[in-house]
């Protein structure tokens, strides 16, 4: 079967720097929160643009400041975006981010609000955002191996349904593609709580399992036992996996980690945001398990395709990487199948095979690769969440 | 085989997963073990929605629930053999 994985091949938009993206995005990027409204007006006068208003970008200092600017930085490299705007309060930060997108030899230009005013900085950026316009939409898609997409997974809304079902589900597909060349992210730190001996075990040597390990500790004693004023119960699990069946964290756990598959092993552990440096293969990045704060982070450190288990029917999309949402809950499909592009229900009935479904899900991954819109697409969730790792000063 | 109304991840599991909606108490379920397909019957003594766990065997208060043949929590509560398990008589052990 293997050479059926390595024969398959998607038409994408292949960039300056190698990459491939599967979407064509022009991105006016605020580089704070102040330079949304700025944003949103260029976006409103340029069609075919897309603002990214976010909440932060102000006053943040130390690891939560270069977070956010890997943040921003690796959301323009995205090589889903063909090009970029980006606006901020003053010349500073904007240029840095500018420099930082700069280097995938992508389209870029900066804009600065102060001792210009929103009016002047929106009409200079409008004329700039009508040009990458008309150079994104001269850009063509052409054949690409499947080794060439990066592919990454984040389970939400989770219930019993997801660990018999879909989470397997994209751990088959992993299982079959990851031999080919592609590069998957998992990530979810506080979710694999319960599962942390099998995880520690995935990991392709032992000295990166002992890396992961640390860090899986460092964030419960860090964030956890620090915050913590009870089990958790209704955070995580939250309020939907328990109404889904989902009872302990360790229960959730051992669903989540059911995406890796049976051989996959994870090569390097990511800091948020970050993009991979040690080849093709399996990564596991330092992630919230919040849907939209995941997808954002895994989209910023290059991933071009999100595969979405969810049990309960979570609703969220992403900007600028589509993001396929798998679910095995036939409830789910029966209430709320306008937000379901593969539906693997068939599992619970014993209909379909876990080997059937990942067929159905690589199938799905292509032709969303080739450009159909997903669920989450036509339905319009742009769900755009910086991750913020402490108070601004 | 006929549609089966629980699934359980492996032999050692000690709870199994209701897989079909509306399940009335006293229905004698098809189960079915995921590991090798096999399957045996079982009698649910409550009303259990989609998703929801069951107990396979009697249990003690403070005995360990087990799913996927991994801990998953500490029964807070005995449990008889074909009823509801969730967060009424489950807990985790972490946090």
């Amino acid at each position: 079967m293997s050479s059926t994985y390595s024969d398959l091949t998607f038409k994408g938009y292949r960039r300056d720097n190698g990459r491939v993206g599967v979407r064509n995005h022009v991105v006016i990027l605020p580089v704070d929160d102040i330079s949304n409204a700025a944003c949103e007006a260029v976006a409103n006068n340029i069609k075919g643009t897309m603002a990214l208003p976010h909440a932060y970008g102000r006053l943040q200092f130390g690891a939560d400041l270069d977070l956010h600017f890997r943040t921003m930085i690796g959301t323009g490299s995205n090589p889903n975006v063909a090009a970029v705007v980006v606006i901020g309060i003053e010349p500073g930060w904007t240029k840095k981010i500018v420099d930082g997108i700069a280097e995938t030899g992508k389209p870029v230009a900066g804009f600065s609000i102060e001792q210009n005013g929103d009016l002047a900085t929106i009409a200079a950026a409008s004329r700039k955002a009508k040009e990458f316009v008309h150079y994104a939409t001269e850009l063509q898609r052409e054949d690409c191996s499947v080794s060439e997409l990066w592919i990454s997974t984040k389970c939400g809304e989770s219930d019993t349904t997801t660990g018999l079902g879909s989470c397997p589900t994209v751990g088959n597909m992993y299982d079959k593609l990851l031999p080919e060349g592609i590069y998957g992210c998992f990530g979810e730190t506080s979710e694999i709580t319960g599962a942390e001996h099998i995880c520690k075990q995935r990991a392709a040597t032992p000295e990166v399992g002992e890396r992961w390990y640390r860090m899986w500790q460092a964030y419960q004693t860090e964030v956890i036992e620090a915050h913590k004023d009870s089990d958790l119960s209704e955070s995580q699990p939250t309020k939907g996996n328990i109404e889904g069946g989902l009872t302990t964290i360790e229960e959730k756990a051992l669903g989540n980690l059911e995406k890796i598959g049976r051989t996959s092993r994870y090569i390097d552990i990511l800091e948020p945001a970050e993009a991979p440096r040690s080849g093709r293969g399996l990564y596991f990045m330092d992630s919230s398990s919040a849907a939209a704060e995941c997808v954002t982070l895994m989209a910023a450190g290059g991933y071009v395709v999100h595969t979405f288990p969810t049990g309960q029917g979570n609703v969220i999309g992403n900007p600028i990487v589509p993001v396929i949402k798998i679910t095995a809950n036939p409830r789910t499909v029966r209430t709320m199948g306008e937000h379901v592009d593969v539906d693997v229900s068939g599992i619970l009935r014993r209909e379909m095979t876990i080997d059937d479904a990942g067929d159905a899900l690589i199938d799905n991954i292509i032709r969303t690769a080739n450009g159909r819109s997903t669920a989450a697409e036509a339905l319009g969730h742009r769900e755009f969440v910086m991750t913020k790792l402490y108070r601004s000063a | 085989m006929s549609v089966p109304q629980l699934l359980v991840h492996e032999h050692e599991d000690n709870v199994g997963v209701v897989v079909v909606e509306g399940l009335k108490a006293d229905t004698e379920m098809t189960c079915v073990v995921t590991a090798d397909n096999s399957s045996f019957s079982l009698t649910v003594r409550d009303d259990v929605p989609i998703g929801h766990k069951v107990a396979l065997k009697e249990i003690q208060a403070g005995d360990t629930a087990i799913k996927y043949g991994e801990d998953i929590g500490r029964f807070i509560a005995d449990v008889a053999r074909g009823e509801h398990v969730h967060v009424h008589n489950l807990k985790t052990k972490r946090w």
